[in-house]
């Protein structure tokens, strides 16, 4: 598997907290990679970083680099529009706009210049369709967006953030507010929707990377500590620290 | 065994007599504020619903009490809302965008905000002379219809900005992040996404301040709104007069014609803002429904 997310030491401060110590990874496309570890550990934090959405808090230093398919994202190179556009994200609790189903999946192209009409139903029905959503709601599309239940109002988060064609999906512990029925429809979403996209995700649910990631990073206090093949770090973990972690002897 | 054998029900008894002084005492201070709104609508209807005729609306004032009218005030307070409401949205909920989206939280944003909060508490006829001094005079816009509204924005201004501040506020952060995370610019947040959310309660915060506005005097005697006005102001320049100086200028009259006039002269200024106030309520009430 080539990899498309190449990060280079990097450290991250809040202020004068080190939340992010000499971080290096590389993030195979067309994959899940999974981000475990006990809270406050940096997991979400990196995920953050992947699209610039750590900058918008005051106080926010990064070293080092982060570059997605040989670009460096955080040079001149990229704008952050376009980045976000490329790495879209689904956040922990589901967050639709007070809009109808429509206009959630709208927003994003009509924020980069798509007004026809036409291309417009086309985006929505095809977005609705890769997140499973459609089925259930193609008859009222134009009803709110609060009157669907918590799973697929995540999925129709889902649905929002593939509108804009995005290459990598980040899922930051999208399923943490959900039940287990709709937590199991995400799951399955994630494993059809790897073979477009490059999804990294951030779970607080250790059985959850276990199912669903291919790879999975163990973080501790702001540093990796194990990044293997999900099969290997949880059947046979190198480090000791990891081992305790997913035995459930701490976080 | 009984469990309730070391009650002091004295003690008990001693502590629900508080409860029930303090009780009537609550009651009596809730009642004392809406008797004397009682009082004051009765006591103006009385003088007043006579007068309350046609006439009222389409006659001009006149030295003779009966045929007299507010035609001119109640033309030239709307009139002022009109130019006021536009400006004051413009420069208030702009100001309100800026301090809660764009700035930098930091001293001078606090010393800003600090500023505006005290602006909104200074007297009224403060704003007069800063008017009278800047439009009236700097501006030679004389005491006209546009120096007055104007005047009134300057007052308005800081109520509509904390207000407004506080509707952006309680915006969910949640869903800045989702515009931004679709690669959203800050000003296609705001427009799209924050602004639709807080638009009913920033109108409810321009309506109240704007139904400040329309009862305010002193600003307006200060600038020097014309107490007598038997025409109708034929542009931004022209002298005007709105309800509260007409209302002041029949109260200051000997005869009791006059005082039933001022009197049904209250009574359209009040229906006025119970009807602004009531499509503030409306607006917040949708506001909430869509949360």
């Amino acid at each position: 598997m080539e990899a498309l997310i190449n990060i280079n030491k990097l450290n991250l401060f809040y202020g004068a907290f080190h939340a992010l110590k000499d971080v290096s990874l590389t993030i195979p496309e067309k994959a899940i990679t999974a981000f475990i570890g006990p809270s406050g550990c940096g997991k979400s934090t990196l995920l953050r970083t992947l699209n610039r959405m750590n900058d918008m808090i005051p106080g926010t230093r990064i070293e080092g680099g982060i570059a997605i398919g040989g670009t460096e994202i955080y040079s001149n190179e990229v704008d952050v529009e376009t980045l976000r556009k490329k790495v879209g994200m689904v956040f922990q609790q589901p967050n639709p706009f007070p809009k109808s189903i429509y206009d959630n999946v709208a927003y994003g192209p009509r924020l980069h210049g798509i007004t026809s009409k036409r291309e417009l139903d086309e985006i929505v029905e095809t977005s609705l369709k890769s997140a499973v959503l459609w089925e259930e709601v193609k008859d009222h599309l134009k009803r709110s967006a609060f009157g669907l239940s918590g799973g697929q109002q995540q999925r129709l988060c889902i649905a929002r953030a593939l509108a804009v064609n995005p290459n990598i999906l980040l899922m930051d512990e999208a399923t943490s507010a959900l039940d287990p029925i709709s937590t199991l429809k995400i799951e399955e979403l994630a494993q059809e929707l790897k073979d477009k996209y490059t999804i990294v995700m951030v779970t607080h649910n250790m059985h959850q990377a276990a199912r669903v990631s291919n790879q999975t990073v163990f973080f501790l206090n702001g540093e990796v500590i194990e990044y293997s093949d999900t099969e290997k770090l949880f059947s046979n973990p190198t480090d000791q620290r990891t081992e305790d972690y997913i035995s459930g002897r701490f976080g | 065994m009984n469990i309730f054998q070391d009650a002091n029900r004295k003690q008990i008894a001693n502590r629900r007599k508080t409860d029930w002084y303090l009780h009537i005492l609550f009651v009596i201070a809730t009642s004392i504020g809406v008797l004397a709104l009682c009082a004051l609508i009765v006591d103006i209807l009385v003088d007043g619903i006579a007068r309350l005729q046609p006439d009222l609306f389409t006659n001009f004032p006149s030295r003779k009490a009966d045929g007299s009218g507010m035609k001119s005030a109640l033309v030239g307070t709307i009139y002022m809302l009109l130019i006021m409401a536009p400006i004051s949205f413009i420069f208030g909920v702009g100001a309100a965008i800026y301090l809660e989206e764009y700035a930098k939280k930091g001293r001078i944003t606090r010393i800003i905000q600090l500023n505006i909060s005290t602006l909104a508490g200074v007297p009224s006829i403060v704003y007069g002379i800063l008017g009278l001094t800047l439009f009236v005079r700097l501006l030679s816009l004389d005491r006209s219809l546009i120096a007055g509204a104007l005047t009134m924005t300057l007052l308005v201004l800081p109520i509509i900005i904390v207000s407004a501040q506080e509707a952006i506020r309680a915006v969910p952060k949640s869903r800045r992040d989702a515009s931004f995370a679709l690669g959203a610019t800050k000003w296609q947040t705001v427009y799209r996404s924050v602004m639709p959310s807080a638009l009913p309660g920033v109108l409810t915060g321009v309506i109240l301040a704007m139904s400040r506005a329309i009862g305010e005097t002193a600003p307006l005697v200060m600038i020097g709104a014309l107490t007598y006005v038997a025409f109708l102001p034929d542009g931004l320049k022209d002298s005007f007069t709105v309800i509260p100086i007409q209302v002041y200028n029949w109260l200051s009259k000997p005869q009791l014609e006059f005082k039933e006039l001022a009197a049904s002269g209250i009574i359209v200024l009040l229906a006025l803002l119970l009807l602004m106030n009531f499509s503030a309520i409306l607006l917040r009430n949708k506001y909430q429904k869509n949360v």
